[in-house]
């Protein structure tokens, strides 16, 4: 099928990506992020941030209100276990066309704009989604409290293949494995490939180079006759089907939904998962993705007892300098941490996480080829 | 420098040991999943999951939170000056730890959020191996976490939240309360008001717009409208509105005497500093003083909105300024350690991880059926707050609700609040039935 | 009719504020092309500066009072400011008034934080893409934010208006209202008259001197002036100051309406690029005319004639509005075409 065809380098980079994928339970346990929880993010964010990116990185269109997309997937995952069944499969099909649908409602009305009127539009939407879920809609949402599933829901589909589940509280099974824990994670990593490939195949297809001229000249192709409009609403349709569907298993690996999902700080969040990476390149958002979710949960967990461990090997007075100084740095300084990370990064790796890659890539390169030792690296496709 | 205060050296004791579980990677010793129940402790220690806002708006609460649990361990494991061990009327735990286990913690940032909870919460369940959670600081993230410890199996300890839900609609067995609920506050305030300002009065009310601001509506209107009050209007407000103004000014010519503020945290401290500022406190209408309450109390809020919380009243869990023996105890222990004496949220958080602890010991298991049996209907005293029952059928505690009032003449800036009126827990106990919600099984894990 | 106008008198202070804020926002755009995520901070750091100064004002001289014993058994602490101690009433006097006070020592800091900020950061990303400049100030104002926490706390700070200015005007009697029915704190009446001064301060300055001139030319077409001869970078310099100033100064008066906390910078900031998106990016006047805007319908969609219609549109009012204006006036109020349309 020719679907599937690609050069021999994406083919590679195909296939590592997976085998790094699958075998992130292992490679990720030594900096302490090898448990279900933390991984399961790592994928879902990661399909987040690649759908993200198909529509910033390719088009240039920067929303600032795709957290409004990943928390109607959750919403109507969880709302999907309550009526029809605990079965993840439906739950995410569910979701990521819910969240299409939501995104091409709002893409149609905010893509008329371009430039920062896009994007306050879109933040607009994404706001008062949240608002109303947190207070107005209560009865669908379960506002601040969050949709939870209750042992008296209904399930359809379930109670139709005389499934019962007794008198505990059900939790997601994809036909009898528990969706928690490292089988949860899996399922998760299953779409990230997935996920991964469809935007691989995005990004070489004619339609991807399509988006790429939206962004370089969007008034050179209107000029040759083009509309492009249907180009960027199809990028934010996918995008947002992304988004649900990394909502969606948001709530399949832990089956509860809150508003404050959608909230802007949650679509800031992506925005900057996805620069950090280095936005327009295959990798990097998931790299960014990764990496602020690894701050937020590890760094966040670091006490001073752990640090004074770390620093035993100082002597005493040393040690407590050592310790004053980390301190502001990790446990509830880990804000700090990410602030400053997120300046350091975009002043000396302007392309971000990516072409940091890129340097140490072709400094090695060019030192076992022709040495010419010229520093001029090329900046993979910068954003805007 | 209250902060470096804080934790050096009780940390470095207490954490330890879980400094160097966090490096074991768990995947390969599979910890979680092989024992009887999720996270059985195997070797010398135990490990309790404090999880805390660290960001954010409650952040400050959070590291009281945090320096009560850090207190509560050392006492436990037979450091310091023993706090309210020695005045707690169970005498099951002896110094030397649970169940001849030391005690070690781990810590997380909630950021009062219910995603971040939840994450943290797992970290700590998956990861670090604790057997419990404990803290918060809003109700939205102890029901979030609520749900997350009965799934995974172990055992939750309430933090700060104050919304029925959490041990009412929706409950769990594995869940836990020691904090007072709406309920209370309503059937303790409603005499006092009525005292205080007599019963022909017309109260408006300013409503946070989400679940514990209508819960907290609902239970002050029925008190007060059973004495006689008449609710003018209540409206609600949007969360973080920051200027409440325009709220505010048609209060001023709408005949309501008595103004009823809905709000915890910066909410509180706004909507009743412009509250004072739009001349409320000061004002006359129909020949009676206007008067302005806030349910649920805060001394660490209360500090934020200065002289304006002066001579209004509401409810609070606990105070420093009590004088039982219980309270004497703790507050001497933590304004020894850190200098200023503790807060609301930091009391509750030390009695939970007393009362689990002792839990843990009279079960002789960390298993979340056996400790909760132990907790089910546990009669004590001595933690602060009087005679005390863990009641069985909602895991809610039942005991005195204090009513407050702003002080006139603070003597320092932690001297905010003074006691109006202990009322006594026969008038604030309410049937389980009425609050709804299903305790269900309990829940072991692996 | 009488709660109407109340309910402009809450919009038009409202407004004071998000006008002020958007104000330096859009200044920075115009001029530098550069989105400043930092902007609220500025706002956050200003009133910082107010909490700094009564910090200052009321450094205190503690005495032990071994008579008196704290619940925890050590002596107590008797405080009094050594302001006091050194100028008795005037002392006094000075510390009530630590809010007007901090103005002058607000305008010196805040240029110098602005200045620092253009030169030791932003002036590098003049020419990079936009995502990269929010990257960059986002990270900025987290850094500040955390800086601010770690010295102040994380809980809000009551920071009250001098005596003379906690009452209540009887602004009705003025209007031929019966007395008492149109009331309005007296601070609050500053904080507008305050924001309007300021605003038309920085008009007249950029309409009238020869420095505005060059500045507006710049704002326009800056190659050209550049190629001019005119040292147009050390006048953006000082714009940006200024434009930290403007905030600061708006931060630090609004204290005594809003008890400050370090987080309060990001509740402002969506909220300021909504303002100037709203009057369209780089345009002042717009700026100005979309935060009195929104701030008076914001007021009117939270009276409970109108939540009892549309139960709900005190939440998303702003949003509203914003998205409904978007979709008629391409670029805003006031905005021009072209300006980050990409």
């Amino acid at each position: 099928m020719k679907i599937f065809e690609m050069n021999k380098s994406d083919a590679i980079l195909f296939l590592c990506f997976s085998a790094a994928i699958l075998a992130g339970p292992i490679l990720l346990t030594p900096i302490g992020a090898g448990y279900p929880d933390l991984l399961q993010k790592f994928a879902i964010f990661g399909i987040f941030a690649l759908g993200f990116n198909i529509l910033f990185g390719l088009t240039g269109y920067l929303s600032f209100g795709h957290a409004a997309f990943l928390g109607v997937g959750s919403y109507t995952a969880v709302w999907t276990f309550k009526l029809l069944s605990m079965n993840p499969i439906p739950a995410i099909i569910l979701a990521t066309v819910v969240g299409g649908l939501f995104a091409a409602a709002i893409g149609f009305v905010s893509l008329r704009r371009s430039g920062i009127y896009f994007s306050i539009l879109t933040l607009a939407f994404a706001q008062m989604s949240y608002n109303l879920a947190y207070s107005v809609l209560t009865p669908i949402t379960n506002g601040e409290t969050g949709l939870q599933l209750a042992q008296s829901d209904p399930r359809v589909l379930d109670a139709a293949f005389g499934r019962d589940y007794g008198a505990v509280l059900p939790s997601p099974d994809f036909f009898g494995i528990s969706m928690s824990g490292y089988p949860g994670f899996y399922f998760c990593a299953i779409m990230l490939i997935i996920c991964f490939f469809i935007s691989m195949r995005i990004f070489r297809s004619p339609f991807g180079l399509m988006l790429r001229a939206v962004k370089s000249n969007q008034n050179r192709m209107n000029y040759t006759g083009l509309n492009t409009r249907p180009y960027a609403q199809a990028a934010f349709v996918i995008s947002g089907m992304f988004a649900g569907l990394a909502g969606g298993l948001m709530a399949v690996t832990d089956p509860l939904a809150g508003a404050e999902r959608m909230q802007w700080t949650a679509s800031g969040e992506i925005v900057l998962m996805t620069i950090l990476g280095g936005s327009g390149t295959l990798l990097g958002p998931v790299i960014g993705a990764g990496a602020i979710k690894y701050f937020e949960n590890i760094f966040s967990a670091f006490n001073e007892g752990i640090l004074m461990n770390a620093f035993s090997f100082l002597p005493e007075s040393l040690q407590h300098l050592a310790v004053g100084i980390t301190s502001l740095f990790v446990g509830e300084g880990w804000h700090l941490t990410l602030g400053a990370l997120f300046m350091l990064i975009v002043i000396f790796l302007p392309g971000g996480l990516m072409e940091g890659f890129n340097r140490i890539r072709n400094r090695f390169l060019k030192r076992s080829g022709d040495g010419s030792g010229g520093t001029a690296d090329t900046v993979p496709a910068a954003a805007e | 420098m209250s902060k470096l205060h804080t934790s050096r050296r009780g940390l470095l004791k207490g954490s330890a040991a879980a400094g160097i579980a966090l490096a074991t990677p768990t995947i390969f010793t599979s910890r979680a999943w092989s024992a009887g129940y999720t996270n059985e402790p195997t070797g010398g220690t135990v490990t309790l999951g404090f999880n805390v806002p660290q960001t954010g708006a409650y952040a400050d609460e959070g590291a009281d939170e945090l320096r009560a649990y850090e207190l509560a361990v050392e006492h436990i494991n037979g450091e310091g000056d023993g706090g309210m061990l020695n005045t707690f009327s169970s005498k099951a735990l002896k110094g030397d730890g649970v169940n001849g286990k030391k005690v070690v913690f781990v810590t997380g940032d909630t950021q009062t959020k219910s995603d971040a909870a939840r994450a943290s919460a797992k970290r700590m369940i998956e990861k670090d191996g604790a057997i419990m959670i404990t803290g918060g600081s809003s109700s939205g993230v102890a029901i979030a976490v609520q749900g997350l410890c009965q799934d995974a199996g172990v055992i939750f300890m309430a933090g700060l939240t104050h919304s029925n839900d959490t041990t009412g609609k929706d409950k769990r067995a594995n869940g836990f309360r020691h904090f007072f609920n709406t309920e209370m506050s309503g059937a303790a305030l409603g005499p006092v008001l009525k005292n205080a300002f007599g019963s022909e009065r017309s109260a408006y009310h300013l409503t946070a717009d989400y679940t514990w601001g209508w819960s907290q509506e609902g239970s002050i209107k029925k008190y007060t409208e059973e004495l006689g009050w008449k609710t003018a209007a209540a409206v609600r407000t949007p969360l973080g509105a920051g200027d409440f103004s325009q709220y505010i000014t048609p209060v001023l010519n709408s005949g309501a005497d008595v103004l009823v503020l809905n709000h915890y945290g910066r909410d509180m401290v706004n909507s009743l500093t412009q509250a004072v500022q739009f001349g409320l406190r000061d004002k006359q209408v129909n020949g009676k003083d206007f008067a302005i309450v806030v349910p649920l109390y805060s001394r660490l809020m209360a500090q934020g909105a200065g002289e304006n919380v002066k001579g209004i009243f509401g409810s609070t869990n606990w105070h420093w300024s009590l004088q039982d023996e219980g309270s004497k105890a703790f507050v001497k222990s933590f304004g020894t350690k850190y200098g200023f004496p503790p807060s609301q949220a930091a009391h509750t958080t030390y009695c939970q991880a007393l009362l689990y602890a002792d839990a843990c010991q009279r079960a002789g298991t960390f298993m979340p059926s056996g400790v909760g049996k132990a907790l089910e209907g546990f009669k004590f005293d001595g933690l602060g707050n009087g005679p005390t029952e863990y009641r069985a059928d909602d895991h809610q505690c039942f005991k005195d609700v204090l009513v407050v009032k702003g002080k006139e003449n603070p003597t320092s800036k932690f001297d905010v609040l003074e006691v109006v009126e202990v009322t006594p827990r026969a008038q604030v106990e309410y049937p389980a039935s009425l609050l709804g919600g299903e305790l269900g099984p309990y829940n072991d894990g692996a | 009719m009488d709660a109407i106008l109340l309910q402009i008198l809450n919009g038009l202070d409202k407004g004071g504020a998000y006008a002020l804020i958007a104000l330096g926002l859009t200044v920075i755009f115009g001029t530098l092309g550069v989105v400043n995520f930092a902007h609220g901070a500025l706002f956050m750091l200003g009133a910082f500066c107010a909490v700094a100064v009564k910090a200052f004002l009321g450094f205190e001289k503690v005495t032990l009072d071994p008579e008196n014993l704290t619940a925890w058994g050590t002596a107590s602490e008797i405080r009094q400011p050594y302001i006091e101690s050194w100028f008795g009433e005037f002392g006094t006097t000075l510390l009530n008034y630590s809010v007007p006070v901090s103005i002058l020592i607000t305008i010196p800091v805040m240029l110098l934080i602005g200045i620092v900020m253009e030169r030791g950061l932003i002036r590098y990303f003049y020419k990079r893409p936009h995502a990269e400049q929010i990257l960059v100030t986002f990270g900025l104002a987290i850094v500040a934010q955390e800086i601010v926490k770690s010295a102040f706390g994380a809980n809000p700070i009551p920071q009250p208006a001098p005596d003379a200015a906690r009452g209540m005007i009887d602004f009705g009697v003025a209007i031929g209202f019966e007395a008492g029915n149109v009331v309005y704190p007296a601070w609050r009446l500053i904080y507008f008259l305050f924001s309007t001064a300021i605003i038309a301060a920085v008009f007249a300055f950029l309409q009238f001197t020869t420095f505005g001139m060059v500045v507006r030319a710049g704002m326009v077409d800056r190659e050209t002036v550049g190629l001019l001869g005119i040292d147009i970078d050390r006048r953006f310099t000082i714009v940006f100051g200024m434009a930290a100033v403007v905030a600061g100064l708006a931060g630090a008066m609004y204290t005594p309406i809003l008890s400050p906390d370090y987080h309060m910078g990001m509740d402002f900031l969506v909220l300021s690029f909504v303002v100037v998106v709203v009057g369209g990016m780089g345009s002042l006047g717009g700026a100005v005319a979309a935060g009195f805007m929104l701030g008076i319908l914001q007021s009117f969609a939270s009276m409970n004639e109108v939540k009892n219609i549309l139960p709900g549109i005190d939440q998303i009012i702003i949003y509203l509005i914003a998205v409904i204006i978007l979709l008629v006036r391409p670029r805003g109020l006031m905005g021009r075409k072209g300006q980050m349309e990409h």
